[in-house]
């Protein structure tokens, strides 16, 4: 025993589903001290202090998302660490990545340090990706060194992309020599002046200027082409949303390149064709795509290739969404929705193992950031935990979202896999 | 919330009857002959962006239906002061409209609008999307020209992408059957324009556009909206403006339309926009009795 007096607790009578550790198998996991003490074949282990009974349930390790929007400091109009994170328990998440794009950006240790206090009321582990240029305008690197001894995770400049090639460059090859991920929401802003949805017959028909597929796949294209040419280099790209950007990504996964990925549960789940009557809440950024996105994104889904499913989970107050579609901010909740949304389109309709689902929530994203002992439930492990029921049917409503906004194009749906029990730690956040 | 009955947010959605019904009506409609249809009812123009004819059009409307009307516009008005949209759309509401007539620089604002207040809106025009008053005029002016749909051919020449006045067009007479061919370079017609409505094809050749068509329809480059994109004007009069020369080509009894405002010297040459095939006035002039129409049916007295 330790000196801390945490009580132990049995994971009992459920399908462990550990991707890392290769394991899809009936299995007792036990929990001790905030670490995975020992993980057994049914009833073989005795003697915890406490017991879930997960019978019919499937148990995973936590899952990780790397691309949330927490508003801290700055937007709590929209969301606060507390409420954002008491959302992501909600939806399984036992680890978010914050990004900086806050009120005022977060580009120095002392904000780090700042995002970590307890005030701050966080139920989930909270990981900070810091501003990879000054207040991330482009021009001046953050100082690295210092953001990754503070314990930032990557760093970007999210929602204003890094254009200029030798800034990017520069990022890349510092981020390499400290190992460092530097994450680029790809898009060629000079090309997407005024826009608000995916360039295509659908945009021209609602008057809406639109985004081309070329304005991400060529900002992926310079960054892969870059992480090719620079050792060490890691690069992960946030949220590919075209086909184009999709081949960018594979060849420099097969050159060995660092590159990773992530993609969104709205990405593979709708298209530019869905949205109706200008409501904003299909309004992100980038934006719903045409069809044979959507479909190259769900081969890549299958195939091995994507790295990751993140949320880019964005609160905005319904008076920054409820008005003229072209004005209205960027962004969607996801949190909540995010699981249940693979479940049900990617394991239920397109027949996806349920063990490559996990694994893109859990293994993958941990194999990007580095996440030392978490996405997996080996002994040792922390003792992060997600249960789920991927047979129930339940209905989303937004008006019940644990997160402070409501801005999601899913309420109403009817989803397939609901999360029982979120554990963090070795202790119980939330629970269904 | 659906939009009020009797609103017209586009054309798009408008069933071809149902047009069919609102020329009808439009017809009897006569400004120097007023009707008290709308005796005591308030209209109130919301208008976001610069109008000449559209407002006064509609505002003759109104008051020869017996209505009273208030415009707002941006300048001077709480819009300036930062007020929402939808928080202008409560208070015009409250303040007692019974018809909001609303012409707005982003597309899809009258549908937000219409979830939100429940008085029929009237599209007066939305950013590049639709501006469903102005198809209808265009279409009474249409027959009131050729008496039938059957067998037209319609070019439309010049930029296309950020005409709302060409996306109303198409919907429409697509829904009668009518050939539709875009005209221009591709910045301002792209490929995709011919995704819009069955029957729309797209040349960059203004012979192929103009042979055998019976209405030809200019549009104006529009250079507030082209957000960066460089046109070359010379090269574009060049190969595009509609030159007494090049009217030869269409038709021999084939019409000039244009929505207006016309740029003599860059679509089209005085020579053909005060020439005998020219319409633009009488549009202008049709535009009352079609807004009467429209405003009829907003409050449910078309009949």
């Amino acid at each position: 025993m330790t000196s801390r007096s945490t009580s132990s607790l049995l994971i009992k009578g459920g399908h462990l589903i550990d991707p890392a550790a290769r394991i899809d198998a009936p299995m007792d996991v036990l929990l001790k001290d905030g670490h995975v003490a020992e993980v057994a074949a049914p009833n073989k282990i005795k003697g915890a202090d406490k017991t879930f009974d997960a019978r019919g349930l499937i148990v995973a390790p936590g899952c990780i998302d790397l691309h949330v929007h927490l508003r801290e400091p700055g937007q709590t109009h929209k969301e606060t660490i507390a409420t954002g994170t008491a959302a992501a328990a909600a939806g399984g998440f036992t680890s978010v990545c914050t990004m900086p794009n806050t009120i005022p950006v977060v580009d120095s240790v002392a904000w780090i340090e700042w995002l970590r206090q307890p005030e701050r009321g966080a139920v989930v582990n909270v990981f900070t990706i810091a501003a990879a240029t000054r207040a991330s305008k482009g021009a001046t690197l953050t100082d690295f060194r210092a953001l990754y001894s503070a314990g930032a995770i990557a760093v970007t400049d999210d929602g204003k992309p890094i254009l200029e090639d030798g800034i990017m460059r520069e990022a890349l090859v510092l981020g390499g020599e400290l190992n460092f991920p530097v994450v680029q929401h790809a898009e060629d802003t000079r090309m997407t002046e005024n826009c608000s949805m995916h360039a295509g017959a659908r945009s021209f028909r609602l008057g809406l200027r639109g985004m081309t597929a070329a304005a991400e796949a060529s900002i992926v294209e310079r960054d892969v082409q870059l992480a090719m040419q620079i050792p060490n280099a890691r690069l992960h790209v946030a949220h590919v949303s075209t086909a184009e950007a999709l081949k960018s990504v594979r060849r420099g996964k097969r050159a060995k390149a660092r590159v990773t990925f992530e993609v969104t549960p709205h990405h593979f789940t709708l298209t530019d064709e869905d949205m109706r009557d200008y409501d904003s809440n299909y309004k992100m950024n980038p934006p719903l795509r045409a069809v044979p996105d959507r479909e190259a994104i769900l081969a890549a889904l299958a195939d091995g290739t994507v790295d990751a499913i993140a949320t880019d989970h964005a609160p905005h107050a319904t008076h920054e969404k409820e008005m003229e579609f072209e004005r209205a901010a960027f962004g969607i909740t996801g949190l909540e929705t995010a699981l249940a949304l693979a479940i049900t389109r990617l394991h239920r309709e397109k027949r996806i193992p349920l063990v490559r689902i996990v694994e893109l929530f859990t293994a993958g994203p941990a194999r990007c950031f580095d996440f030392r002992s978490r996405g997996s439930l080996v002994r040792g492990s922390v003792a992060d935990v997600t249960v789920f029921d991927p047979k129930k049917k339940w209905t989303f409503a937004a008006a019940k979202s644990l997160s402070k906004s409501k801005n999601t194009p899913f309420d109403g749906w009817q989803l397939t896999g609901k999360v029982v029990a979120t554990i963090v730690g070795g202790k119980i956040v939330y629970s269904a | 919330m659906n939009p009020a009955r009797g609103s017209l947010l586009g054309i798009e959605h408008l069933e071809a009857a149902e047009i069919l019904r609102l020329l009808k009506f439009a017809r009897r409609m006569n400004p120097d002959r007023p009707r008290p249809l709308l005796k005591g009812k308030r209209v109130l123009l919301l208008f976001y962006e610069a109008s000449t004819r559209t407002r006064s059009s509609f505002e003759i409307a109104a008051k020869s239906l017996g209505a009273h009307t208030v415009l707002i516009q941006s300048a001077g008005s709480s819009i300036e002061k930062g007020e929402s949209l939808l928080d202008t759309g409560y208070t015009v509401r409250a303040v007692g409209a019974d018809i909001i007539v609303i012409r707005h620089p982003n597309a899809g604002a009258p549908y937000i609008m219409a979830q939100h207040v429940d008085v029929p809106i009237i599209n007066a025009g939305d950013g590049l999307h639709e501006h469903p008053s102005q198809a209808l005029l265009d279409a009474y002016t249409i027959l009131r020209n050729k008496k039938t749909f059957k067998g037209l051919q319609v070019a439309i020449v010049g930029d296309i992408f950020h005409s709302r006045v060409a996306r109303s067009a198409c919907h429409l007479l697509s829904k009668f059957g009518v050939k539709i061919i875009l005209c221009g370079p591709p910045e301002l017609v792209p490929d995709i324009a011919t995704t819009l409505a069955p029957g729309v094809r797209v040349t960059r050749h203004i012979e192929d556009a103009l042979r055998g068509t019976d209405v030809v329809m200019l549009l104006r480059v529009q250079k507030e909206r082209l957000s960066g994109l460089k046109i070359d004007l010379p090269e574009y009069i060049a190969r595009y403006q509609m030159t007494a020369v090049r009217l030869k080509m269409a038709k021999k009894d084939a019409i000039v339309m244009h929505p207006g405002p016309i740029i003599r010297g860059l679509e089209l040459t005085s020579e053909v926009a005060d020439g005998a095939q020219a319409r633009i006035l009488e549009e202008v002039r049709n535009g009352v009795p079609t807004r009467m129409a429209i405003l009829a049916r907003a409050m449910g007295k078309m009949r």
